[in-house]
């Protein structure tokens, strides 16, 4: 079993003639996703790599049956790519675009309230289930199938996490990288909602940074509805206040965001907190190993 | 990006946001020249992109034109240290000359995006002129919070409800209920991502006005305001970050002697967090992005090599879209470029690791290599003691 994404989940690919998408596209098949179909306005009627292009999400929802959507549209446009993946019913959409503008995000968060779509990112390394699905950019070499879920907002800490379990035989159920912007469609919360719903699921990888409450309120969470155990760390326990770290989630400001209240906040939830990110896979072995919580 | 408190007020002054009435210089004279304009009593503020300014010497009232000249003269040029500047300071190149007002209350307006909420907020607590941490502090009932469409703006009744709260006099309540629909009308517009208005000056004879005006623009927006990018002030970043941020590298300065480069800004903040485990400092964040090419890689190294603090260089890198290969070939071509002279520990791992490996051994430079995060950490903090 996974989360969200498996080998029967059929994929369209916004964005699919651009550059990151035909280069990420032709990965993510090779890893065995099924590409059923991509969208490029203007490109209808002709096929990119043997994959049908349509012009509209919603015909290629109504020739193929895709029910799953990756996005490479630029930032600019990359919002209304959302929108429009919604609105053609998709239950899940994976944004990769990296830089939209944050009031176009509040626009599509909006739209998205009133669909039942899922949105993954933006600004995200995307979701792999291992074995079985990639829609991303993550380097599907490093995974194994096994029993641990991992969530996080940053792209290589999470290929750095998942090859210290693959390193020391721990595969994973599914791997999200939700993102680092400050408007995101998916939570920690909501992941580890998820993964604790999830059979497969034996232990859960929360992976945060500095910046907002999302960790704060993921520990809420585990508190009082999660009884698998959860291995956490936090980047950013150095990063000085009022600097951006990259990611525009990534700031200390306001007396919030630090990573020391957000550490504090899951050791009292329960969740085994790593200080220094070498020690992430082999936190998960002595868990599983000594089955606790 | 930040732009400075006159430029902030220039665009909000087209919203029309009550104002001081006054402008900016960079001539003590034309200080002068002002202060006589408006007739009055002026207050010189010196223009930096820091808070904190009146602590550090940097506001200061003149009754007549010539006392205007005169703290301009000293204002201008001076280096400006506030608690926000860091102990190196900052330069102050232009300052603003604004009338003095009679002032019965200040008042703390802010607009944010709400990131649990998706949706922007104003902000805004009857006794202002103090940060935000400090108003929350005192009364966490102080703030009073209404969320809003960027698109429909601010509500009528969300305004009034908000002056109501504000407990402005009534012949004041008009002016702001204007004045709060005009901000978040200019937050909108602008893409702003924090607009602050603190303090607001309820003024003597019961008039608004916005006495200091901080404005932090989209930086992912503006692609579509090329007027804002204008308002940029290089002199307000320091000279690596500006060269990083021409080659699409995200560098930030930091205090220690480790310096280091990695991708992706999740990892780079974790090395940042190893690098202080093993008993080091780290000297910058420096992210080369995830799809870095030869050209970037040897630009962030020649960046490196350039902060006189760096005493060994710790380069991390999980290759995913970068390729272990196309790292260790700019590596190698920005070390034999600047001479490199520093212990260099490298740990690569992902896509192409053993050619990466190779391209490194062939060089015949004296790189380390490190296996796993906690090595590679250990290696260059020791590197960096010497």
């Amino acid at each position: 079993m996974s989360i969200l994404v498996d080998r029967n989940t059929r994929v369209l690919v916004q964005g699919i003639t651009g550059r990151e998408g035909s280069f990420h596209t032709r990965q993510c098949r090779e890893y065995g996703t099924q590409i059923v179909a991509g969208v490029t306005p203007g490109k209808a009627g002709s096929s990119h790599e043997g994959i049908p292009v349509f012009g509209t999400v919603a015909a290629a929802v109504a020739a193929t049956g895709a029910n799953a959507s990756l996005i490479f549209v630029p930032p600019p446009y990359a919002a209304d790519a959302i929108m429009e993946a919604a609105e053609a019913g998709l239950p899940l959409i994976v944004c990769i675009t990296e830089g939209i503008p944050t009031l176009d995000m509040t626009r599509a968060e909006g739209f998205l309230r009133q669909t039942r779509a899922r949105l993954i990112g933006p600004n995200c390394p995307g979701i792999i289930t291992p074995g079985e699905a990639k829609l991303g950019i993550m380097p599907g070499a490093i995974h194994m199938p096994g029993p641990v879920g991992i969530v996080s907002r940053s792209g290589t800490l999470t290929y750095e996490a998942v090859h210290q379990l693959t390193r020391l035989g721990l595969g994973q159920t599914t791997a999200i990288g939700i993102g680092g912007d400050p408007i995101i469609g998916t939570s920690h919360r909501d992941a580890i909602e998820m993964f604790q719903a999830d059979g497969a699921t034996e232990a859960i990888v929360m992976i945060g940074e500095i910046g907002g409450t999302a960790e704060e309120e993921a520990a809420a969470f585990i508190r009082e509805r999660v009884t698998k155990p959860v291995i956490g760390f936090i980047a950013g326990q150095t990063a000085p206040p009022g600097r951006r770290m990259g990611h525009a989630g990534a700031i200390i400001s306001g007396g919030t965001g630090g990573a020391q209240a957000k550490m504090e906040a899951m050791r009292a939830a329960g969740v085994h907190v790593c200080a220094s990110p070498a020690e992430i896979g082999a936190s998960v072995a002595q868990v599983l190993g000594a089955g606790v919580r | 990006m930040n732009i400075h408190e006159y430029q902030a007020k220039q665009l909000l002054r087209e919203y029309n946001v009550p104002l001081p009435r006054g402008r900016a210089t960079d001539q003590p004279a034309e200080a002068a020249q002002i202060a006589a304009e408006l007739g009055k009593a002026v207050v010189v503020k010196a223009q930096i992109h820091a808070g904190g300014r009146g602590q550090g010497g940097g506001v200061k009232l003149a009754s007549t034109p010539a006392e205007a000249q005169q703290w301009a003269e000293k204002i201008l040029g001076m280096t400006l240290v506030t608690r926000q500047t860091g102990p190196e300071g900052r330069v102050v190149r232009r300052v603003l000359v604004e009338e003095t007002l009679a002032i019965e209350r200040e008042i703390y307006l802010a607009i944010a995006v709400d990131r649990a909420a998706g949706r922007p907020v104003v902000l805004a607590a009857a006794a202002g002129g103090m940060e935000i941490e400090e108003i929350a502090a005192r009364d966490k009932n102080a703030l009073q919070r209404e969320w809003f469409d960027p698109d429909r703006g601010l509500m009528g009744f969300q305004a009034r409800r908000l002056v109501e709260g504000l407990k402005l006099p009534p012949e004041a309540a008009s002016a702001g209920i204007a004045l709060l629909s005009s901000l978040a009308r200019a937050f909108a517009a602008l893409d702003a991502a924090l607009l602050e208005i603190n303090p607001l000056a309820l003024t003597a004879d019961h008039r608004l006005a916005a006495l200091d005006a901080k404005i932090r623009l989209d930086d992912n927006a503006l692609f579509r305001h090329p007027e804002l990018k204008l308002l940029r002030d290089l002199n307000e970043e320091s000279p690596l970050e500006v060269e990083a941020s021409r080659h699409n590298l995200n560098y930030i300065k930091l205090d220690g002697s480790v310096g280091c480069m990695v991708n992706g800004a999740g990892l780079a903040m974790a090395t940042m967090d190893i690098i202080e485990y093993a008993g080091g400092r780290p000297a910058n964040f420096l992210d080369v992005g995830g799809g870095a090419n030869r050209e970037q890689v040897r630009s962030a190294f020649e960046i490196l090599v350039q902060d006189q603090a760096v005493k060994a260089i710790l380069i991390n890198i999980f290759g995913g879209i970068l390729r272990c290969d196309t790292l260790a070939s700019g590596v190698v071509d920005a070390a034999r470029a600047t001479g490199l002279k520093l212990p260099l520990v490298i740990r690569m791992e992902g896509t192409n690791v053993e050619q990466g490996k190779e391209i490194l051994r062939a060089s015949g430079l004296p790189i380390t290599l490190a296996d796993g995060l906690r090595d590679a950490a250990e290696k260059a903090v020791a590197a960096a003691r010497g």
